[in-house]
């Protein structure tokens, strides 16, 4: 059943879009990620032009991250504090990431630009967590306890000053880098179309050592207003936003997401990571090989101004 | 006997013109074209479609028009719409948006129909005098200053994208005289027509040399409720973006409700 969207202005198929965000969404529930890293470059593929891939996973981002936040609300594992100054990092990073969408839009290098943060991102994000699993599986299988990193170790990041305190956390620690941190994650928010949970995630882990529990559900909680953030500006600035486009892949995603936990919950960690990051590398590969790749045109057209 | 009517057609013709105009001024032919609409509608689902356009020879030469000596042009113009045409090179071994050219007042789509092969109808000289056909529209440079070898390979590559995606199409035999006056012009409207007052115009040439043009206009517009959605993103991006956020935020909440699993 084919269908108009009215912003990208092209014809596409309704079970399609369903199941890529059905699919993404069923990923996402299984990893604990927010999926926006693989909604837009799927979109990417499917021949969305870059500029509305980017600004519509920015706001189906915003469905699976409110319905993951629900969750760890009941639970209780979330930091407001720590999530709120993250967010005001991040809603600079935010506007700096608009502003420099809009210039690469005007000096037609968006496109690349989206291609090589993806290819750089992904590629180091995927190959990092594939090697770290395959150790950890390897210990497994030699029957070696896993090395956890001590709690109390302290690095460079803590000898910053501005200290501040998160209960919820556990954490006395600078707020330069959460707000570094936030503004990273909102410009990356704005030119990539993603959550940013899986730089976030690791981030809050391995450099501010938040306890694990806590992560994925402040990581969500500021991911909800950075997009929402974004999906505005977006809308506003650059009028790219589609909102049939998101609400398909919305609704598609929230369903899979609940399947995908379920299946997560019958694999192992390791097992989990190291498929994350083999599907992690393969978009990545995906996305480099169209950078080699002779173009079949050379030559393109584009409006002055919008569109 | 043929040439005896033809010239007795001729004397009738310049005995009424003298009449109430300066003598020897034979009636010159004319051309005329009417729309039955002055506004098309087109949904969400267009596919494209042929919009066909009447119109009549005044005072036409019966000899010359039973030759068909007689040629009509008719082209459909769309609004004219600054472009940027952007070149990829090699770098680094990635291919990477280079070199631009910027050109004004191009128009976004051109759709030729034609009686005969446009090469049969008149000379090259004649369409570059009257700016008529995809290969001779003058596409004003924004950057004069550039050379103009760089101009003309933007400008051929111009050309060939817009014919690629449709929007610059030509077709021959598009035009058939229905009587002697009356003649009937198919053109294209490729299915990414753009929206906006396109310009109908129709020349007419006899035995290769232009003797008139006229034109109409018709204003394109697209409906339904995907349109009004872009329409709204548009002129109210900021509540528009409002609601992409809140329907994200039900669409995530009701998700929870409906397939909650814990």
């Amino acid at each position: 059943m084919g269908i108009y969207l009215p912003i990208a202005e092209i014809s596409v198929n309704v079970f399609v879009l369903l199941a890529m965000g059905a699919a993404v969404g069923f990923l996402s529930g299984m990893f604990g990620v927010g999926g926006g890293f693989l909604i837009t470059p799927l979109l990417i593929f499917y021949n969305i032009p870059p500029a509305i891939a980017v600004a519509t996973g920015a706001n189906q981002v915003i469905a699976s991250s409110v319905s993951g936040v629900l969750s760890h609300m009941k639970r209780g594992t979330l930091d407001f504090k720590l999530g709120s100054v993250l967010l005001a990092g991040g809603v600079v990073g935010s506007t700096g990431g608009i502003y420099v969408f809009g210039l690469l839009r005007r000096l037609g290098q968006l496109d690349l630009f989206i291609s090589l943060l993806y290819v750089v991102l992904l590629g180091t994000v995927g190959g990092l967590m594939l090697v770290e699993s395959i150790n950890a599986l390897r210990a497994t299988r030699s029957g070696a306890a896993p090395v956890l990193k001590k709690s109390g170790q302290h690095n460079w990041i803590h000898r910053l000053p501005l200290k501040m305190r998160f209960r919820a956390s556990k954490l006395f620690v600078s707020v330069i880098p959460v707000l570094g941190l936030g503004a990273g994650i909102g410009f990356l928010s704005s030119i990539m179309g993603v959550g940013g949970g899986f730089i976030m995630v690791p981030a809050l882990i391995y450099l501010l050592k938040v306890p694990t529990n806590v992560v994925i559900g402040t990581s969500l909680f500021q991911i909800i207003f950075t997009s929402a953030y974004t999906t505005l500006v977006h809308a506003t600035t650059n009028q790219t936003v589609d909102v049939m486009l998101a609400f398909l892949l919305m609704a598609g995603g929230v369903a899979g997401a609940q399947y995908g936990a379920k299946a997560g919950q019958r694999l192992r960690g390791e097992q989990l990571r190291a498929l994350l990051a083999l599907l992690v590398l393969a978009v990545a590969i995906r996305l480099a090989t169209d950078l080699f790749v002779t173009p079949p045109n050379l030559y393109s057209l584009s409006g002055v101004g919008l569109n | 006997m043929k040439g005896l009517k033809a010239l007795a057609a001729v004397a009738l013709l310049s005995l009424t013109a003298a009449a109430p105009a300066k003598a020897q001024t034979p009636l010159t032919e004319g051309i005329q074209i009417g729309l039955s609409t002055d506004a098309v509608s087109i949904t969400a689902g267009f596919s494209g479609a042929d919009l066909t356009i009447f119109g009549s020879l005044e005072n036409p030469d019966p000899l010359v028009a039973r030759q068909g000596r007689y040629d009509v042009i008719v082209v459909l113009e769309g609004p004219p719409k600054p472009v940027v045409v952007r070149r990829k090179d090699r770098v680094l071994g990635v291919w990477v948006n280079l070199d631009s050219e910027t050109f004004e007042n191009v128009p976004v789509s051109y759709s030729v129909a034609t009686t005969r092969p446009l090469q049969d109808i008149t000379e090259p000289n004649s369409y570059k005098q009257l700016s008529l056909g995809a290969s001779n529209l003058y596409m004003q440079p924004a950057d004069a200053g550039d050379s103009p070898a760089t101009i003309e390979e933007f400008t051929a590559a111009l050309r060939e994208r817009k014919a690629a995606a449709g929007l610059y199409s030509e077709n021959v035999g598009g035009v058939q005289f229905l009587s002697q006056n009356l003649f009937r012009a198919t053109v294209r409207l490729a299915p990414n027509v753009p929206v906006g007052t396109h310009k109908a115009r129709a020349f007419l040439f006899k035995s290769g040399l232009f003797i008139k043009e006229s034109s109409a206009q018709l204003e394109i517009r697209k409906s339904g409720f995907e349109q009004s959605i872009f329409r709204v993103a548009h002129d109210y991006s900021f509540l528009y973006g409002v609601f992409a956020i809140s329907l994200a935020m039900v669409t995530g909440w009701l998700g929870r409700l409906v397939f909650r699993k814990d």
